[in-house]
């Protein structure tokens, strides 16, 4: 498995910490699923989450702060030295919304602020598109670790592009790639990794979920599926039949 | 006979001593705020009593627990049995669909039912009705409870309680942390509009995808327009964004809200449990019961009950968790 930042993840799953009904069932989610890392967001009420982030650094994961709701490169810097000092981490899930209504990323501030945090010795996880040439360009500015979407976020549509998505991944071979939103349902999950994607990142389908850590379970299992099946090597698909036992010796011209 | 020193006298104190005087306990409180007004989170309440929709995101005692609000509320102050009306914008219709997954006693409501209910509510065609839930307002109801026990005999204390008091039942709220350890603040806010041009007559909740947006009717054209779920515990400002997005919603139910007058601006914590569910613990000489959350006025009741259960009969209800009497 890849290294983010020469951090080997224990697992692909990536869960995020908002819109659950309880931080009791957020919990059991974390713990069901086994989820390795959890997202939480640092952008609303600086400085006075402390109980519930108290309560993120408890579930004994790996923590990436991110920059949920930033519109701006000074901003989503502010936001990412603000979680640096809360999480003691160098780890930092730079997302920068250039759209209200699909919360699309603004690629150009997005290069702009990786570089910018690269320079102060951020480990910067970028939530982009599926574009290849932006990713050329968070990489040049000194990003090792790629996060293109699914679908817009919470929308869970699944893999929108998977074309583009499947030209990310030969583009990009040794650079750890993360399918970051869209996720609506474990069979989603479990394509970004027959992809050869590194790791999903999800929140919403699993939080909004009737029964949330049972979901995350699913989300898990399906994970680990898919994983396994592009580890295996899947056939591939053709047009006509192909018998998995030998015709020869029976009697199939009569 | 023994006395019971209530402290804290928002809505769960007022319903704590409210049920014991009903056994025939006798009672006093502690509060040094005096009697209800803007010292307590309860005071920035909602005021809906709305077991059905609430179930959306919430686990089943919120349900069954809250049922029971109405008839007890019925008893002490005005409630308004007038039901809820839930619409979406036509973007959002998915969340309406998972929202009628997760609820019920509710009727589908198309655009003609939506207008009968609701004449002021204009281009949603799509809704629920949940008939069977109520409102109140939240002043009003601790107002109420206030002077029914002042006419019970209940005395007031317009200071801290004393230390070491035998029992006592603690209703503080947040400020009970320092004892409940696992108690934290979930950030409120809330506006109170005046509106005369437009006229409902009950809760409408506006589904949206970041928070719980509802409009409860206060009468005379005033407004409560809340409210704001966010994990801090910061209560000293209401935030720009927070504040554009109760009034678009306001704005999207009827654009008459955009000549609306802002009287009141209401920030406050919550008091919550890791589950967002109440609590009853009895440690040495005290009661706690604390972790009302967003359900003051649904949950207070059966929190009381609770207490009062534990207090004058020993019995455990399901809310404690804890006994080191």
């Amino acid at each position: 498995m890849k290294t983010f930042y020469s951090t080997e993840l224990p697992n692909p799953l990536m869960l995020g910490t908002a819109q659950y009904p309880s931080p009791a069932i957020l919990e059991q989610a974390f713990r069901e699923s086994g989820a390795g890392v959890a997202t939480v967001s640092l952008r609303r009420e600086s400085g006075a989450g402390q109980t519930f982030w108290q309560m993120i650094q408890d579930l004994g994961v790996l923590i990436l702060p991110n920059t949920a709701g930033c519109h701006t490169v000074k901003e989503a810097v502010t936001t990412a030295q603000m979680a640096r000092e809360v999480f003691d981490t160098k780890w930092i899930k730079l997302e920068l919304i250039g759209h209200t209504d699909s919360l699309q990323p603004d690629v150009f501030q997005l290069v702009e602020a990786a570089r910018i945090l690269t320079e102060e010795g951020f480990q910067v996880f970028p939530y982009t598109t599926d574009d290849l040439i932006v990713g050329e360009r968070l990489l040049a500015a000194g990003c090792e670790v790629l996060m293109p979407w699914g679908a817009p976020i919470g929308s869970g549509r699944g893999l929108n592009n998977e074309y583009a998505l499947r030209a990310m991944r030969a583009e990009f071979p040794d650079v750890p790639l993360v399918i970051d939103a869209g996720i609506g349902l474990p069979s989603h999950a479990s394509r970004a990794m027959e992809l050869g994607y590194d790791a999903v990142l999800l929140n919403t389908a699993v939080a909004r979920a009737g029964d949330p850590p049972a979901m995350a379970r699913a989300m898990m299992q399906a994970i680990e599926a898919g994983q396994l099946a592009h580890q295996a090597d899947p056939i591939e698909a053709r047009d006509m039949a192909e018998a998995s036992t030998p015709v020869i010796g029976k009697a199939f011209l009569s | 006979m023994t006395i019971w020193s209530v402290i804290g006298a928002g809505v769960a104190g007022l319903a704590v001593a409210s049920e014991m005087v009903s056994r025939g306990a006798k009672v006093q409180v502690y509060d040094p705020g005096g009697p209800p007004g803007a010292h307590g989170c309860s005071w920035w309440a909602g005021g809906m009593l709305a077991p059905w929709c609430e179930y959306e995101n919430a686990e089943e005692p919120v349900l069954r627990l809250g049922k029971t609000a109405l008839d007890w509320w019925t008893a002490r102050t005005q409630v308004q049995r007038r039901g809820t009306l839930v619409v979406a914008n036509p973007r959002d219709l998915p969340d309406l669909r998972r929202f009628a997954r997760r609820t019920q006693a509710f009727a589908d409501v198309d655009q003609t039912q939506i207008h009968e209910l609701e004449p002021d509510l204009h281009g949603f065609s799509k809704g629920l009705f949940f008939a069977d839930e109520a409102h109140l307002d939240p002043r009003q109801a601790l107002l109420d409870l206030y002077r029914q026990l002042q006419g019970q005999g209940v005395e007031f204390h317009r200071k801290l309680a004393p230390p070491r008091l035998e029992n006592a039942i603690d209703c503080r709220g947040l400020h009970a942390r320092e004892v409940l350890h696992d108690l934290r603040g979930v950030k409120g806010e809330m506006l109170v509009i005046r509106c005369p041009d437009i006229h409902l007559t009950r809760p409408v909740r506006l589904l949206h995808p970041r928070m719980p947006l509802y409009i409860v009717p206060r009468g005379d054209g005033v407004y409560m327009l809340g409210a704001t779920m966010i994990e801090s515990e910061d209560s000293s400002r209401i935030t720009a964004r927070s504040m554009l997005e109760l009034l678009s919603a306001a704005y999207a139910l009827n654009p008459a809200f955009g000549e609306a007058e802002v009287l009141e601006i209401g920030v406050d914590l919550r008091p919550a449990f890791p589950d967002n569910l109440p609590r009853i613990r009895r440690l040495g000489h005290t009661i706690y019961a604390n972790g009302l959350y967003r359900h003051g006025y649904l949950l207070a009741p059966a929190l009381a009950r609770g207490v009062a259960d534990l207090a004058l009969e020993n019995k455990h209800s399901e809310m404690v968790d804890e006994d080191r009497a």
